[in-house]
């Protein structure tokens, strides 16, 4: 059946087909409908991990036990997964596994541009990379014979432009494949230097052996251009990009497997042509392994480093004309993303902004409130990053910022990662605070559940950690939970806990407004007569309210009716739309 | 031949599902299709932006500065940000409305004024009508996004009005059908 399907989706189908049966995935754009598709098949069971580190463990447990197994993560979950990857490279398989990692070239939603090809040069492990939906599904199945016969765990590298990218494919039906043989083998699964060392060896050897099939595998082909004046090394969207500028008319080898790259193919390709172009999103790899192979080769002397490409680029670098386009518009006001009417963590981070906190941030939907007009994030660099680094803020400057310095992290990033820092904060012993933002569930990547909210991935009941409990069973004494919608005591808490002579955490807790299961209530209004214009509920950064003619508005298609405009004025301007007060 | 198409707005406006009814469209007619989405910041009141591209072989699924035959906008002040997306003399249908975006609300700026003006004197063919209203006289305002496909489908002569229809049905649920059918002839009609 034909079917215009997204890229992610696509590769859920190959899972379904190649008969996957066990999923364990950490969200992350662009990787999250990979899991979320695979979901809708009953034979495959899905899960979210609380981590990558614990999603490809979860899946090589799978694989070892004798089902084909999956896991999917965004470019930044890999290093978090580095662990395991670069050991499972030895060990190697019992059934078919398969990671998917997906980069973002442009940093549509990401806090790096790091290339995950190097990934798999290091951990010598085989990557398959499509460019569009019909070889995302096609790919993933390879990926799993690759995988049985090569004994190796293979990597599916997805970008942005691919994944979030929908073209026609023709689906097939699922395969049937018998579970295997479990049998106990420490030579190949205890890794301990003695029985590492001898399969180092095998890994080096595996790795020969799939350069050979590089060499000959359909998954890398040589498209024949009508004159031999240019040939194009080329992979994923950048693929789409070449023959687009080009059509036919250049010599194009796609490379379907990134790692390990062909010799010969490449080396007699080149030999095809006059002149050697590689093009190639982010780092030079495939161009370094030209120059290796000792060819001349066009490649980042021409092409960016940075951000993702586009045919117009392409063009442009190969010494193409630019095209006509219609003049820019000077002078347009930006429209950044901001949180959303009624988002609890508005009043958290008011009462951060006017408590004049060194705030140290995480990764989340909460990192907005970096976003003007609060502006009350310092810092966001990566998973559970905000506590770890509170802690030695706290060691290096001492009492003067425990006493007004805060991390913040959400709840999902807290299971993923933020728990060993808040460990290191009762064992080692600085008087930080701690504020677990739990609106209950995985808000930027799209509400996916996590182990907080009491759902499984399908939205079943499941397994509930209890925060406040784990909080103390780690040893803090102070644990508070506060609504943020509540400003006088949220302040109250902040205030005492930054004073406190001992560590703390608050949880500052409330659903994201955006759940369904979440009532919103009537929105509220301005009375112009009582509004004294004094901005004072301007400083929220609401989305909902305005200030129009003199006085403040309420946009009432977006306004929430949280009411938390109305505890900052002085002047009970904002009234129910009978004209009642708010509270 | 290829024909790309913008789909410009802000984001919770839906303006996935009026690319996913166009890439519909587009392939039951037998084309190729490519349809580029950014997800991520799309609830969180940002700018948003998808493409879709159809004809014989379409291999980008992305449009770059100069590459767009047309531009679909849900909002004035996005219709002008991706003008320059625009061939020369390309055609932009645009909604009327005006969402102001954070600058805008904090009270930094205004919302610029004279936006038509501006687009048509880049060189762009300009098709203005308020589509909320309309999409709110046919019975939903978040019957925008068809309201938009409608006046758009008198651009693409070889899609029938049929084959539009059929391609709604099978992106939105059976519920709303009858009022997006209804959108969808206001949209094609509208002044």
């Amino acid at each position: 059946m034909k079917e215009l399907m997204l890229g992610n989706k696509a590769v859920a189908r190959g899972l379904y087909e190649a008969g996957v049966c066990v999923a364990s995935s950490y969200p992350g754009t662009p990787s999250t409908e990979t899991t979320e598709e695979a979901a809708k098949y009953d034979e495959i069971y899905c899960e979210w991990a609380p981590n990558e580190k614990v999603a490809m463990e979860t899946a090589f447990g799978a694989s070892r036990a004798g089902k084909r197994s999956y896991c999917a993560m965004k470019h930044v979950g890999l290093n978090v997964a580095a662990d395991p990857l670069f050991t499972i490279s030895y060990t190697g398989v019992n059934a078919g596994m398969v990671i998917l990692v997906a980069d973002d070239p442009g940093m549509h939603s990401s806090q790096n541009e790091q290339d995950s090809r190097h990934y798999a040069i290091a951990a010598k492990l085989p990557m398959l990379e499509p460019s569009d939906s019909q070889e995302a599904l096609d790919f993933t199945k390879k990926a799993y014979e690759i995988s049985e016969q090569f004994d190796t765990p293979v990597f599916i590298k997805m970008c942005t432009r691919v994944a979030h990218s929908q073209s026609i494919v023709e689906t097939g039906e699922r395969a049937d494949v018998p579970m295997k043989e479990y049998v106990k083998d420490a030579a190949k699964y205890v890794m301990v230097p003695a029985n590492a060392k001898k399969r180092h060896p095998i890994v080096e050897e595996r790795t020969r052996k799939l350069i050979e099939f590089a060499e000959t595998s359909e998954l890398n082909r040589v498209e024949k251009g009508t004159d031999n004046k240019l040939g194009i090394i080329t992979s994923s969207t950048c693929y789409q990009y070449v023959k687009e500028v080009f059509g036919d008319s250049v010599s194009v080898l796609k490379l379907g497997i990134i790692n390990p790259l062909p010799e010969k193919l490449i080396k007699d390709f080149a030999a095809s042509v006059e002149k050697l172009a590689v093009v190639e999103e982010l780092d030079p790899i495939i161009e370094n392994h030209c120059k290796v192979l000792g060819l001349e080769v066009t490649g980042k002397d021409v092409f960016p480093l940075i951000d993702e490409f586009s045919q117009g680029l392409v063009s442009t670098a190969l010494g193409g004309e630019e095209k006509p386009a219609c003049s820019a518009i000077e002078g347009l006001p930006g429209r950044p993303p901001a949180m959303c009417s009624g988002c609890p963590h508005r009043g958290l981070f008011y009462t951060l902004s006017k408590n004049k906190c060194t705030v140290f941030g995480d990764i989340g939907c909460y990192t907005l409130g970096a976003t003007p007009p609060l502006s009350a994030i310092d810092t966001t660099e990566c998973m559970g990053a905000s506590i770890s680094s509170l802690h030695g803020f706290n060691k290096a400057r001492g009492e003067e910022s425990e006493k007004k310095t805060v991390a913040v992290i959400g709840d999902s990033t807290f299971m993923h990662s933020g728990m060993t820092g808040l460990a290191n904060i009762a064992y080692n012993q600085t008087n930080s605070t701690v504020i677990i933002l739990d609106n209950s569930i995985t808000g930027m990547t799209g509400h996916q559940q996590n182990p907080t909210t009491g759902k499984n991935l399908r939205g079943e009941p499941a397994g509930k950690i209890d925060l406040e409990a784990l909080c103390r069973a780690m040893g803090f004494n102070r644990v508070r939970v506060v609504d943020p919608y509540d400003l006088a005591e949220t302040d109250k808490a902040v205030k005492e806990e930054l004073a406190a002579a001992e560590p703390s955490v608050i949880i500052s807790r409330r659903p994201c407004a955006l759940l369904k299961y979440v009532e919103k209530k009537p929105p509220i209004k301005v009375n112009p007569d009582k509004c004294r214009s004094c901005r004072a509920c301007m400083q929220l950064g609401c989305p909902s309210i305005s200030f129009k003619d003199g006085h403040a508005h309420v946009d009432n298609t977006l306004c929430f009716g949280c009411g938390v405009c109305s505890e900052l004025c002085h002047f009970d301007a904002f009234e129910t739309m009978e004209g009642e007060p708010v509270r | 031949m290829i024909t790309s198409v913008m789909i410009v707005g802000v984001g919770g406006q839906g303006t996935l599902l009026a690319s996913r009814v166009l890439g519909r469209a587009a392939m039951d007619k037998g084309y190729d299709v490519k349809v580029s989405e950014v997800h991520g910041m799309s609830q969180r009141g940002g700018s948003v932006v998808t493409y879709v591209r159809f004809g014989d072989k379409v291999n980008s699924p992305i449009i770059d500065k100069g590459g767009a035959d047309y531009i679909i906008s849900f909002e004035l002040l996005e219709a002008a940000r991706y003008t320059q997306f625009l061939k020369p003399g390309g055609t932009i249908i645009t909604s009327t409305q005006q969402i102001d975006p954070m600058p805008v609300i904090a009270g930094n700026v205004e919302y610029p004024s004279g936006l038509l003006e501006k687009i048509k004197a880049a060189g762009a063919e300009v098709d203005a009508f308020d589509a909320l209203s309309t999409a709110e006289e046919a019975g939903s305002a978040k019957a925008c996004n068809i309201v938009l496909m409608g006046r758009f489908s008198k651009y693409i002569k070889d899609i029938s009005g049929e084959e539009w229809i059929k391609a709604v049905e099978a992106c939105v649920p059976a519920k709303f059908l009858d009022l997006n059918k209804k959108a969808f002839e206001m949209g094609l009609k509208a002044e």
